[in-house]
């Protein structure tokens, strides 16, 4: 859609060479007969809202990225293949970069990230995402732990065992006013920036609020080759609920 | 692209699953918005079906009443967005005498195969119909049912003879409300008479002509033609007081759902020269045909609405679960879930 100031992001992490013995990419992994991030990709694709989506890639899989969406989607004219940078929020900041430099980032631009391993998102869980980024300024996407989460400082002894009933995994997409995340990671220190593992934090450091989503316990992202087994799995038969 | 579906693995359980669904140039994805359940979806739910069907058909999505938004659309057809009824018979062919929702080739949703309960609905674009402007949801959820009393009035308007003084219709649930009401509008010179076993229900179609319970004695009250919208264990009582009350040479339209064979008082249909046809689904033309009067009389959705029961919010398994247990013990409504799914 021309013009609605959201954006759909795709974040491929993974290995920055092909040379040498260096394992595949897990979004480059198939399942059911197509590579994870082409699956990611096509939910992405369908959301009516998108006015862009911008797919982040390491350098060295920018072209393979690209074959296989033209080889995959059927009306790719909508999805641009980019560099992502070193960490995950850099690579956020050049799609940022991307949208300022070919669209327009004021203070209403929307972004929603999503993980390109984690290929079962819905539509709903998009569509509340934009949603409550609009409403809220910033979402992230989460289920209730369902095991105990236990903390310990020096990695030997328990330090804490926090209330359950407070806890939940995250998932992704999480979703911004690209704007102010930008201006928020730019006001980070270096240190702050190196604590980072995730953008929502970025938010949450800074005192902001950010909504949270509904995610689905299928939802899972695609890590280990355990995860390729189980996103087989959920592919070939029924998960009861 | 992964959909979701949400299908009955067995009578009470639905389990999620995901299939690789490929929206090429001839097809256009809807996403759900209002769902209403059928009692065939609760036979299946309730596992009332028999055995053998159950082994056959399921795992299956159920819901074949349903509206949804065009969210994807390379055809060009709809705009993104538009609001529209699915239609839920797939013809596989066409035949010039045998209507689609006939032929026995014809998939159904939720029958032959998944329903409604889904992420997106993956379809061409003949198997939906742009909703009127301001249409109530929840109404518009239902419409398949409502086009099919639409289908079997136009077919016994085509068929039945001319003198259509009086037009009995027997069942006081939804099909019977459905079908009474469309019969002030398309058979508008006939008085309509309301045959049911529920005093209170029967209070609510205030515009039929006249109401009658069925172990009332009805004195030497005789009607033309009749619609029997019973179904089930009391189908063939119905049909076979109407074959008592009716005139000769009248016309019943059995539209009521039997899990058994029913019974019936074959002598007397022969004796009065009657004539007998059934109508259980409908096709694209009757969805037309029943928005054109929608909009052409504003008070039948308005009416409807009257017949408008649980609305649910369903966005886990477990509220679908909820809507078809209160579906069950409801007196009369459509159960309605609003998919948030």
């Amino acid at each position: 859609m021309e013009g609605s100031n959201v954006f759909g992001v795709v974040l491929a992490g993974g290995k920055g060479t092909r040379m040498g013995n260096v394992e595949k990419p897990k979004q480059f992994m198939e399942i059911g007969g197509k590579p994870i991030i082409i699956h990611t990709i096509e939910k992405f694709a369908v959301y009516p809202e998108f006015e862009k989506i911008i797919v982040l890639s390491p350098k060295q899989w920018i072209l393979h990225t690209q074959d296989i969406i033209q080889k995959y989607i059927r009306h790719p004219e909508n999805i641009v293949v980019i560099e992502g940078g070193a960490t995950r929020n850099e690579t956020i900041m050049n799609a940022v970069k991307y949208i300022e430099k070919n669209h327009r980032l004021d203070d209403d631009t929307i972004i929603v990230t999503h993980d390109s391993v984690r290929p079962f998102v819905t539509h709903r869980i998009i569509e509340e995402n934009v949603k409550y980024a609009k409403e809220f300024g910033a979402t992230d996407t989460v289920i209730p732990a369902t095991d105990t989460i236990v903390t310990s400082t020096d990695h030997q002894c328990i330090t804490e065992i926090p209330d359950r009933s407070l806890m939940y995994q995250g998932q992704t997409p999480q979703s911004f006013h690209a704007k102010k995340l930008r201006e928020l990671y730019e006001g980070l220190t270096r240190e702050e920036k190196e604590i980072l593992t995730d953008a929502c934090k970025i938010l949450v450091l800074k005192g902001e609020k950010v909504h949270l989503v509904e995610g689905e316990v299928f939802n899972i992202k695609i890590t280990y080759p355990y995860d390729i087994r189980v996103a087989k799995s959920i592919l070939g038969g029924g998960q009861t609920c | 692209m992964l959909n979701t579906v949400y299908q009955l693995k067995k009578p009470r359980q639905f389990e999620v699953s995901f299939q690789d669904i490929e929206c090429d140039d001839q097809h256009l994805l809807v996403r759900p918005t209002y769902l209403s359940i059928c009692n065939a979806d609760q036979r299946y739910y309730q596992g009332t079906r028999a055995e053998a069907v159950l082994r056959q058909k399921l795992p299956m999505a159920l819901i074949h009443e349903g509206v949804g938004r065009v969210i994807y659309d390379p055809t060009g057809t709809f705009e993104i967005g538009t609001d529209v009824v699915m239609i839920p018979n797939i013809p596989t062919e066409t035949d010039e005498i045998i209507g689609e929702n006939y032929l026995r080739s014809s998939k159904f949703r939720g029958s032959s195969t998944d329903g409604f309960l889904q992420e997106y609905i993956l379809t061409v674009p003949d198997r939906v119909v742009p909703l009127p402007e301001h249409m109530n949801m929840s109404v518009a959820a239902f419409t398949e049912i409502v086009s099919v009393s639409y289908h079997t009035i136009s077919r016994f308007l085509n068929i039945a003879h001319q003198r259509r003084e009086r037009i009995g219709v027997w069942g006081d649930g939804n099909l019977g409300y459905i079908t009474s009401l469309l019969l002030t509008k398309l058979c508008p010179q006939a008085q309509i008479y309301v045959f049911g076993v529920n005093e209170e229900k029967l209070a609510d179609f205030t515009f039929a002509d006249r109401t009658f319970l069925v172990t009332e004695d009805f004195g030497d009250i005789a009607i033309d033609h009749a619609f029997e919208c019973v179904g089930g264990g009391g189908a063939s009582k119905a049909i076979n007081q109407i074959i008592d009350y009716i005139h000769p040479e009248g016309t019943i339209a059995i539209m009521g759902v039997s899990e058994e064979f029913a019974p019936l008082n074959t002598r007397m249909i022969l004796e009065k020269g009657l004539r007998v046809f059934g109508s259980s689904r409908s096709g694209r033309k009757d969805f037309i045909g029943l928005l054109e009067l929608y909009k052409k009389y504003p008070e039948l959705p308005e009416y409807l609405e009257n017949i408008v029961g649980s609305q649910i919010h369903v966005r886990d398994i477990a509220d679908i679960t909820q809507a078809f247990e209160a579906d069950i013990h409801k007196l009369i409504g459509k159960t309605i879930m609003i998919w948030d799914k």
